[in-house]
């Protein structure tokens, strides 16, 4: 028997999970039309590359990732594209986001696909791969991209594997319906993750002694494969990540850290078994199980859903109830939002589907004042100062806010849920941590128009600089002129000041001396010459086209005759002008 | 030498308290010309939180000018982009009374803009080009001009030069990335009777997903 830790805090909310594990996980039939959106995970929304109108198979990739923290999206069903615009997603703000909808032909026709059963022998850079393009994002919460969680380009190995099979929110029991069936497979997806992180000394399953048949269809599985059951006592939230690693390993994650810097990987027990349908069977993460319960449906029970699958398909075939229910909840009642519409799909990360009664869960009374008893702080799981974080997130005091660590707070809820003046105390945390990181970019774009506008000056002055230099140049020069006008042909000033320059030390003859260097500079009789043989080659070609004119003039007769004569004229003295120019320059 | 000291403690004490002086005066001297601050500290802070849209709605041309005014005392409620939460910030850092915003120098707007070229009719003037403080419009002559989204600062000084008033300024719309959690309304002072009263949302079928 492993040790466990016991975290600080937490709560006994009512369990309410026996209710939908009666019967085993069902199948639902395929809803009409299934709704996928480009971001179901953390980081950036995936890139749809196929077309309206264009037929899909199950498993067709239909969104590509956008970068190396973001995943595939895959068809969950066979049909046609229908539509790629904004829907309703499962989302607190009720905001609309771009979504993929997909037609089904009820066929769930099947792309070609095909696993690899002996993964032992491929390179775990290749397994990792493969759970990336099979679009598998954690599946207990927060999304991130599996893949990325299993990037071997790390800098320490890892020596733990967490597998988090807690699920420690009421109601919520598709990680305990899973086990019971899937056992197996599930423990097939451990193994492979522990060959994709190079077998670490340590792998443990840690579960909630609530759930004892999964902890007895465990049992035969991991028989001498090294990898350890541990039972703890239930409590909310022992399944959060930090908390989660305490209780298995006594070790506190330091904050602002992930687990890998401390050599450990925490992966949900749902994502093993995404991960080992996608490296044993080859496919990818469309459909996850999730439980539908809560007293206003007329069936609670776990279901292996298409991920795109609308609630509303979910909850009128387990007969909802609207009179009963006042509102449906994604997540589990403690972390779960109220869905802004039943039309939003299901997504990768949604566990539970909860229409709980009003009996159930009353609505939010009332908030009143806080009385400073303290009961929000003895529940923290994370040690943190509820009502301190509460003063300070109404004061807006940032600086306070994060010398008492407010990043640390995981949400959970614990606090609300003990507090007798009913503040909602998690909904300050989010506001206030918005707020903060809003601050944060804000000041990121204020630095960066600062040194934009910085460059922008120092260019206008520079070339205010510039303009000001050539300036008193032309000013000197112009002074310069007035004192000695030249006199002398240019090119002749030139070769004949230059040799006199030296003995002479007049100050007229030294500037005459600095000009003749200048016109020198400007055209050395190299340069001369070869800008007044291009003049000779260019004059000719224009002198034969004028010609020409006339020519042809004097054949129709024209009125113009004069004109283009005298044309030809003049462009025959130019060309002569330049000819004896030439040579003089050559003699 | 303990001797010369116990002998002489007035002159001892003179010396070694002389000494000390001169010690410390050395290195405090040194200490002021190797630990220089280069430039005024304080218009550096400013600076760092006037809000850089570079507007010159205070009268100065651009944040850093209106932050060396402020250090040389002048009034700090004259930046209207930044409105009140960065006139209570100055205030804080300078630790004076924060004023209201002075309205002379323009409305603290609620929502942020940026500048948008109907490129349709734009006659590629580059006047709004030479405007923009921050660089954000690209074009060239005669040749249709746009806007960085990225890097508009919403300071809408493009918007008077242009001879054709083809630029607009469109608010940010807000996606599901930048949205934030409101501050929830402040608990209300009820009594025990007030709870079941109006105050308490009916349940009713109409809020039922």
């Amino acid at each position: 028997m492993n040790k466990t830790w016991v975290t600080p805090g937490g709560v006994h909310p009512p369990e309410n999970k026996l209710q939908s594990v009666t019967q085993s996980i069902g199948q639902l039939p395929i809803p009409e039309t299934l709704v996928i959106p480009l971001s179901q995970h953390i980081g950036a929304a995936a890139i749809p590359c196929v077309e309206i109108g264009q037929a899909v198979l199950k498993g067709q990739v239909i969104a590509k990732p956008a970068g190396v923290v973001s995943i595939p999206m895959h068809a969950p069903t066979s049909g046609t594209v229908s539509a790629i615009e904004h829907r309703p997603i499962a989302h607190s703000s009720g905001m609309l986001a771009p979504c993929i909808e997909i037609t089904s032909d009820n066929a769930d026709t099947w792309i070609e696909h095909q696993g690899i059963s002996d993964y032992e022998h491929i390179s775990p850079a290749k397994l990792v791969e493969m759970v990336g393009n099979a679009g598998i994002s954690g599946m207990g919460g927060a999304g991130f991209p599996s893949a990325v969680k299993l990037n071997p380009g790390r800098q320490r190995p890892i020596d733990t594997l967490i597998v988090n099979a807690t699920e420690c929110e009421p109601y919520i029991t598709a990680d305990d319906s899973a086990i019971r069936e899937r056992a197996g497979e599930i423990v097939e997806g451990i193994k492979i993750l522990s060959a994709i992180l190079g077998h670490p000394s340590h792998i443990m399953i840690g579960i909630e002694d609530n759930k004892p048949e999964a902890i007895e269809a465990l049992a035969p599985h991991v028989e001498g494969t090294g990898i350890s059951v541990v039972v703890f006592p239930t409590k909310y939230p022992s399944g959060g990540e930090k908390q989660l690693i305490y209780i298995l390993t006594g070790k506190e994650l330091p904050s602002g850290k992930l687990p890998a810097d401390i050599g450990m990987v925490c992966i949900n027990i749902g994502t093993t078994y995404a991960i080992k349908r996608a490296i044993i069977d080859g496919e990818p993460l469309v459909s996850r199980v999730t439980t539908v319960t809560g007293d206003a449906v007329g069936i609670q029970r776990n279901y292996d859903t298409l991920i795109g699958t609308p609630v509303s398909h979910l909850l009128t075939h387990n007969k909802y109830d609207q009179q009963a229910g006042g509102r449906v909840v994604m997540g589990g009642p403690m972390m779960g939002f109220t869905l802004p519409s039943a039309e939003v799909p299901i997504v990768k990360t949604t566990n539970c589907i909860l229409a709980p009664s009003y009996a159930e869960i009353p609505d939010d009374e009332p908030a009143q004042p806080c009385i400073r008893c303290g009961m929000c702080a003895e529940a923290c799981p994370a040690s943190l100062l509820p009502q301190q974080l509460f003063w300070y997130a109404q004061a807006q005091d940032h600086e306070r806010l994060e010398a008492h660590n407010l990043f640390d707070c995981i949400e959970c809820g614990a606090c609300s849920y003990v507090c007798p003046s009913n503040i909602p105390l998690v909904q300050y945390y989010r506001a206030a941590k918005g707020e903060i990181r809003h601050a944060q970019d804000e000041k990121v774009k204020a630095d960066h128009a600062r040194e934009r506008f910085e460059f922008h000056k120092e260019r206008i002055e520079q070339a205010e600089r510039e303009k000001e230099e050539k300036r008193a140049a032309r000013r000197e020069a112009a002074l310069k002129a007035k004192a000695n006008p030249p006199t002398a042909d240019k090119t002749d000033g030139a070769s004949g000041s230059k040799a006199e320059a030296k003995p002479s030390s007049s100050a007229a003859d030294i500037i005459a001396a600095a000009q003749a260097r200048a016109a020198a500079k400007q055209a050395s009789p190299e340069d001369q010459q070869a800008k007044l043989e291009r003049t000779i080659a260019a004059t000719e070609q224009r002198l034969i086209v004028a010609e020409e004119k006339l020519a042809e003039a004097i054949a129709s007769d024209s009125d113009k005759q004069a004109v283009f004569s005298a044309a030809v004229e003049n462009t025959r003295q130019k060309l002569q002008q330049s000819k004896t120019k030439l040579a003089e320059l050559t003699a | 030498m303990i001797e010369l000291i116990s002998q002489n403690p007035i002159l001892a004490a003179l010396v070694a308290l002389v000494g000390l002086a001169i010690l410390f005066g050395a290195l405090l001297g040194f200490a002021a010309e190797k630990f220089k601050v280069e430039g005024d500290p304080i218009v550096e802070q400013l600076d760092e939180l006037l809000p850089q849209t570079q507007c010159g709605q205070c009268g100065f041309p651009g944040c850093r000018p209106y932050a060396e005014s402020i250090a040389n005392g002048d009034e700090i409620n004259k930046c209207p982009p930044g409105g009140q939460a960065t006139i209570n910030a100055i205030a804080n850092l300078l630790d004076v009374p924060a004023p209201e915003l002075d309205a002379e120098h323009g409305e603290e707007s609620e929502v942020k803009t940026v500048a948008y070229i109907r490129e349709d009719e734009c006659i590629g003037c580059t006047k709004c080009i030479q405007a923009c403080p921050v660089d954000a419009i690209l074009g060239a002559a005669k040749l249709m001009h746009t806007v960085i989204a990225d890097e508009c600062t919403g300071c809408d000084l493009c918007v008077e030069p242009c001879p054709v008033d083809c630029i607009d300024m469109l608010p940010v719309e807000e996606t599901i990335a930048d949205w934030r959690w409101s501050i929830p309304d402040q608990p209300g002072q009820l009594i025990a009777t007030d709870k079941r009263g109006e105050l308490a949302s009916q349940p009713n079928s109409e809020d039922a997903a």
